[in-house]
């Protein structure tokens, strides 16, 4: 529904931080920070919290205790917890484990994929198409994501085009949501609004996402680009937690706190409580021993205010 | 205290950059800015380069007359939207201010030297907190027509946002031509980029940016202060607006400087593009 304004009246926040955002942390997180941390956040008034990977551990080791999170965590109602299964495997292990929601990640660069997941996009998509229907099988709703949407690391420029194909192809499979990952943070409003404009072509703007990352400071901008192209669901990561893996000692997501500083601004209601969402930040830094990638922290922290 | 040599580096190498406009100096009491003693050493050791404008601020008729001395061009004088900003800022009203920035006009225009005005406090005052879009734009009204030719609209803490940021803009605009105005944007809550990118879709065609994004913010120790101008050209680039600024230059400034103060950049481009 849009305001006089233009904008969307409420957006909903995808908070990927237990999950994108430790996945990309060095230090391994105990389970029961993890648990922990999403409890913590849980209490925020957060939508929807991405909680872990059902992905082998000898591959992300970060999420060896997929289980044990997933059986951990308290459920909140009105909260969904999705979690990662690349393949059949690790969705069988989700569902037993308790999982509501899963999501399968493919990309609009095939070198991208090979590295990535050592297969094409096209075997990707095969490999998904697996996942799709057994979670259709059962009632369970699959989030896709869409890599490398505005640039990848290897191949450079990454053509409009071939997002909303690989974004139709998840859509047409059964994706509620197709989210739509800068991965390497390098888009700006104005390849952001292209990028946009052909997905747009192909999916229907309630079924779209955008995920973020703030590698070259862009994020926030490219946020807003979105949601004044009527996006109304953003990705984002508590405290800006995980890196980028492909520049060395630079960010990655960009952080929840930031944006609903922003959304808060605009007047678009997210239902989360910015200094709850601050403490569970302060919570998870505390305990990794880091700095928060939070601007909006690290300003209210310093001065003692919330503005 | 940054030593006189290296800050007249700096600003030769930012006058290779392709930059128009780079704020050089501030004619003020080393009493009061001990960083900006050697204004007049700076001011007549940099190398100027045509088509490059050096505007140095100028907090009184003192100030500018020692500027003018010195080789200046074009001053800045800054003004606020908030009572108590000035009081603490300046120990005094924004009417007295005024009255001093008068003089300083007056001066000016008896020797054909361009004024900027500078309105500080525009989204927020750290000790009055929230300010009106009316107060920002009956202060920029009085500069402009005072014969300022372009009003720089500050946010001085960065807690603005891009809604009010339009908020504040629409009415300023009903006050002083878009032409004539400029946005200078902090990043202390991550918010500059946001807001920059919401005053250009209204029409606004200047920004105050800062290679490194150097300087903190007073109001919230440790916090990040102005947003780095390679951050804003990437952005700008991205847009296919044009600047005229060689982003690998500006990046290398960049380095220089932070080199030079042993501290690590502010501005998110150079972080990233070192590694790659």
């Amino acid at each position: 529904e849009p305001q006089a304004s233009g904008l969307p009246e409420y957006i909903k926040i995808v908070e990927v931080g237990p999950r994108d955002g430790l996945q990309n942390e060095k230090v391994i997180v105990p389970t029961d920070t993890k648990i922990e941390l999403i409890n913590q956040l849980s209490k925020t008034g957060l939508p929807a919290i991405e909680v872990t990977s059902f992905v082998s551990s000898k591959w992300v080791p970060q999420m060896a205790d997929h289980e044990e999170v997933m059986r951990g965590i308290e459920r909140h109602p009105g909260v969904q917890y999705p979690v990662l299964t690349p393949n059949l495997q690790g969705f069988h292990s989700a569902i037993a484990a308790g999982a509501t929601e899963v999501s399968v990640f493919g990309a609009a660069s095939e070198s991208f994929s090979k590295m990535n997941i050592n297969c094409s996009i096209e075997e990707s998509i095969e490999r998904f198409e697996e996942v799709i229907k057994s979670a259709r099988d059962i009632n369970i709703p699959v989030r896709g994501y869409v890599s490398c949407a505005l640039g990848c690391p290897y191949e450079g420029n990454v053509v409009p085009d071939k997002v909303a194909e690989v974004s139709k192809r998840l859509y047409s499979m059964g994706c509620y949501e197709i989210s739509l990952g800068d991965t390497i943070g390098v888009g700006t409003p104005g390849s952001m609004k292209k990028m946009l404009e052909a997905v747009m072509k192909e999916i229907p703007l309630s079924a779209l996402a955008v995920h973020c990352h703030d590698t070259y400071g862009q994020a926030l901008a490219n946020i807003l680009t979105a949601i004044q192209m009527g996006v109304a669901v953003v990705d984002s990561s508590v405290a800006g937690l995980g890196g980028c893996p492909y520049a060395k000692g630079a960010t990655g997501n960009v952080a929840t706190e930031d944006v609903i500083y922003m959304l808060n601004g605009l007047g678009i209601n997210t239902g989360v409580n910015l200094h709850a969402m601050m403490e569970a930040g302060n919570f998870i830094c505390t305990a990794l021993n880091k700095k928060t990638n939070s601007k909006v922290a690290q300003a209210s922290f310093s001065t003692g205010t919330i503005n | 205290v940054v030593p006189t040599p290296v800050k007249i580096n700096l600003i030769n190498m930012l006058s290779e950059t392709g930059l128009q406009v780079i704020e050089a100096t501030s004619f003020v009491s080393p009493k009061w800015v001990p960083q900006m003693a050697d204004h007049t050493e700076v001011m007549q050791g940099i190398n100027k380069l045509p088509g490059i404008s050096y505007p140095v601020l100028t907090p009184n008729l003192k100030g500018f007359q020692a500027a003018v001395a010195a080789g200046a061009k074009e001053v800045s004088i800054f003004g606020a939207a908030s009572e108590k900003f000035t009081q603490k800022n300046i120990n005094c009203s924004i009417e007295e201010s005024l009255e001093r920035f008068e003089e300083v006009m007056k001066a000016a225009k008896e020797v054909n030297i361009p004024v900027r005005g500078y309105v500080s406090c525009v989204l927020g005052c750290p000790y009055e907190g929230k300010i009106s879009a009316a107060k920002v734009a009956e202060v920029s009204k009085k500069m402009y027509s005072m014969g300022c030719y372009e009003i720089s609209l500050g946010d001085t803490i960065g807690v603005g946002t891009p809604g009010s940021m339009k908020e504040m803009l629409t009415v300023v605009m009903k006050e002083v031509p878009v032409g004539a105005l400029a946005v200078h944007c902090h990043d202390t809550y991550g918010q500059a980029l946001a807001n920059i990118l919401v005053a250009l879709q209204m029409g606004v065609s200047v920004v105050d940016a800062s290679v490194a994004g150097l300087g903190g913010c007073p109001y919230a120790q440790g916090a990040s202060g102005n947003v780095a101008t390679e951050d804003l050209v990437y952005m700008l680039n991205g847009l296919g607006i044009h600047t005229g600024v060689d982003l690998q230059k500006l990046m290398d400034t960049g380095t220089f400087i932070c080199n030079a103060l042993n501290r690590k950049t502010n501005s998110k481009v150079s972080q990233a593009s070192c590694r790659l």
